[in-house]
């Protein structure tokens, strides 16, 4: 199987084919960089990012927050619904853990400081 | 007359980190005025991750990288009056400004800095056809509506421009549950980062229509939809070329332009290329002991970089109020062949210190030259692989090469 990826590492962008055989990246083409192999193997296997969105809090003002290490691509739209289902009491510190183990291990992190 | 050694007009990024440097650079007294409420500019609002990469070496969300500097000027006891507008400046160094506790002001400065960020471009500067029904929104305020006030503006959108701000939103309103169902770009290449349009648009599946515009709005009291057309060359809608979204919100994404309202009203020269103020290295403006930085000065895609340049516009504001500053020789640095800008477009040659210069170019540009030259004499040449207008190019004119600089030097970007 191929897997065309778009490498992000740098402005060129290149258009980086990944082959796979047996679930294994047997081939890595059009990389300009050992970067951008790197890049389009990880993004191949295992796509991960973190996600930054807001929660509200108990008198309606919304705080924004991420996750506490980046989560897998599919099981971001999980993470935001968790999320938007819960609220957290003020006042809160940057950096203060408001929702531990949301899913995977993952904690939800505050990004300000609200009184 | 109350004074201050520095004043600086905005607390945002830019703001926040000249203040610092102007006081730890020995300014006796140092002032920020900001209209908000609250310190931190627009990184309040920009909630996604990606900033700080470069000075913190880690991927800070928006409040995070304020967060650092509110900290900071918190430490040194830095003043700061919040829901304070300014209203003018003069040549005196005068600030007149306006809040709540103090009434109308006026403050006399030594220093002042000018970072009073940009703002984004409006629908109105855009002509399109159609009746103007609720749903058109700036992404700028589809932002704050979503990440600050926790509304979300539509479900489902159509976006007009592909800036950094436009895709971000793209993946915010997405998230939210709202439906993306196109992003629209006029040019026939995105201005945004690629690392945007991996993670904001193709993640999400959401098509960029490149060297696409809308050309009509529908909707009475509420968009309905717009009709999308393929343009020419010349970027004219081509006929045939339609195609019909029907959407409930359209947001705007197409540029910035620097907030120079008070520069320009002071006098202050402005380069009709940056839209900012004429700059020597120091951030100085025409008028002695005015200074400006950040995206009131350029647009910079990168807050990494505003914050180093409100750091050399913080020490010079610092030095000349201590009156520190020698003489200057200033000459000019214009933009030659595929350059959209530089800056500073004025060069001290007494400067006695390395100069970065920043600039942009026009179109993407591969495997270009850099050359900068100066009386027939070509003082700095480099290669480099890829060029775009979406990313904020520099170079380092060593100081021993100011010398070198003639009344008149050419920064230009050859090949590709």
């Amino acid at each position: 199987m191929r897997k065309r990826i778009i490498c992000t590492e740098c402005p060129l962008g290149c258009e980086v084919e990944v082959e796979l055989t047996n679930g294994e990246v047997s081939n890595v083409i059009g990389n300009g960089c050992i970067r951008g192999k790197i890049y389009a193997t990880n993004e191949t296997l295992s796509p991960k990012r973190m996600v930054t969105t807001t929660m509200r809090t108990d008198n309606g003002v919304m705080v924004p927050v991420k996750t506490s290490i980046p989560v897998d691509k599919t099981l971001v739209f999980d993470v935001i619904k968790l999320i938007n289902k819960s609220t957290v009491k003020l006042p809160i510190k940057i950096g203060q853990i408001l929702i531990k183990d949301v899913i995977d291990g993952v904690d939800i992190i505050s990004t300000a400081c609200l009184e | 007359m109350t004074e201050y050694a520095v004043v600086v007009i905005g607390g945002g990024p830019a703001g926040l980190a000249a203040a610092i440097k102007a006081w730890d650079s020995g300014a006796e007294s140092v002032l920020v005025l900001e209209r908000d409420t609250v310190l931190g500019g627009i990184l309040n609002q920009c909630i996604h991750n990606g900033f700080g990469l470069t000075r913190f070496k880690e991927s800070l969300t928006g409040p995070e990288y304020a967060w650092r500097f509110i900290e900071e000027v918190k430490k040194r006891g830095i003043e700061v009056w919040t829901d304070t507008t300014v209203l003018s400046i003069d040549k005196e160094k005068r600030v007149f400004a306006i809040n709540s506790e103090r009434g109308v002001f006026s403050i006399y400065a030594k220093s002042i800095i000018l970072a009073m960020g940009c703002r984004e471009r409006s629908k109105g500067a855009l002509n399109i056809a159609g009746s103007r029904p609720s749903g058109l929104f700036s992404a700028g305020t589809a932002q704050k509506y979503v990440n600050v006030k926790g509304w979300l503006p539509g479900r489902e959108v159509v976006i007009l421009g592909s800036g950094d701000i436009g895709l971000i939103m793209a993946r915010r309103m997405t998230l939210e549950g709202a439906k993306v169902r196109a992003v629209c770009e006029i040019m026939p290449y995105s201005s945004g980062l690629k690392r945007n349009i991996v993670q904001c648009l193709d993640d999400f599946d959401i098509p960029l229509y490149l060297s696409h515009t809308i050309v009509e709005i529908e909707g009475r009291d509420r968009v309905s939809g717009v009709v999308i057309a393929k343009v020419d060359e010349n970027r004219k809608p081509i006929k045939g070329t339609e195609k019909r979204f029907s959407c409930d919100t359209v947001l705007f994404s197409v540029g910035l332009i620097p907030e120079n309202e008070l520069t320009a009203q002071a006098g202050i020269k402005l380069s009709s290329q940056t839209k900012g103020a004429v700059v020597d290295q120091n951030r100085e403006t025409e008028i002695e002991g005015v200074f400006a930085c950040g995206n009131v000065l350029h647009v910079h895609d990168l807050v990494d970089f505003v914050s180093e340049e409100a750091e050399i516009a913080g020490k010079s504001a610092a030095d000349y109020a201590n009156g520190v500053r020698g003489e200057k020789d200033c000459v000019e640095c214009v933009a030659g062949e595929s350059v959209g800008y530089v800056l500073p477009q004025l060069i001290d040659r007494k400067g006695g210190e390395n100069v970065k210069l920043y600039f942009r170019v026009r179109k993407p540009i591969r495997d270009g030259e850099i050359r900068l030259e100066s009386g027939g004499v070509t003082i700095f040449s480099k290669r480099k692989k890829i060029f775009t207008p979406g990313e904020m190019e520099s170079i380092i004119i060593k100081k021993e090469d100011l010398a070198k600089f003639d009344s008149k030097s050419v920064l230009s970007v050859i090949g590709g």
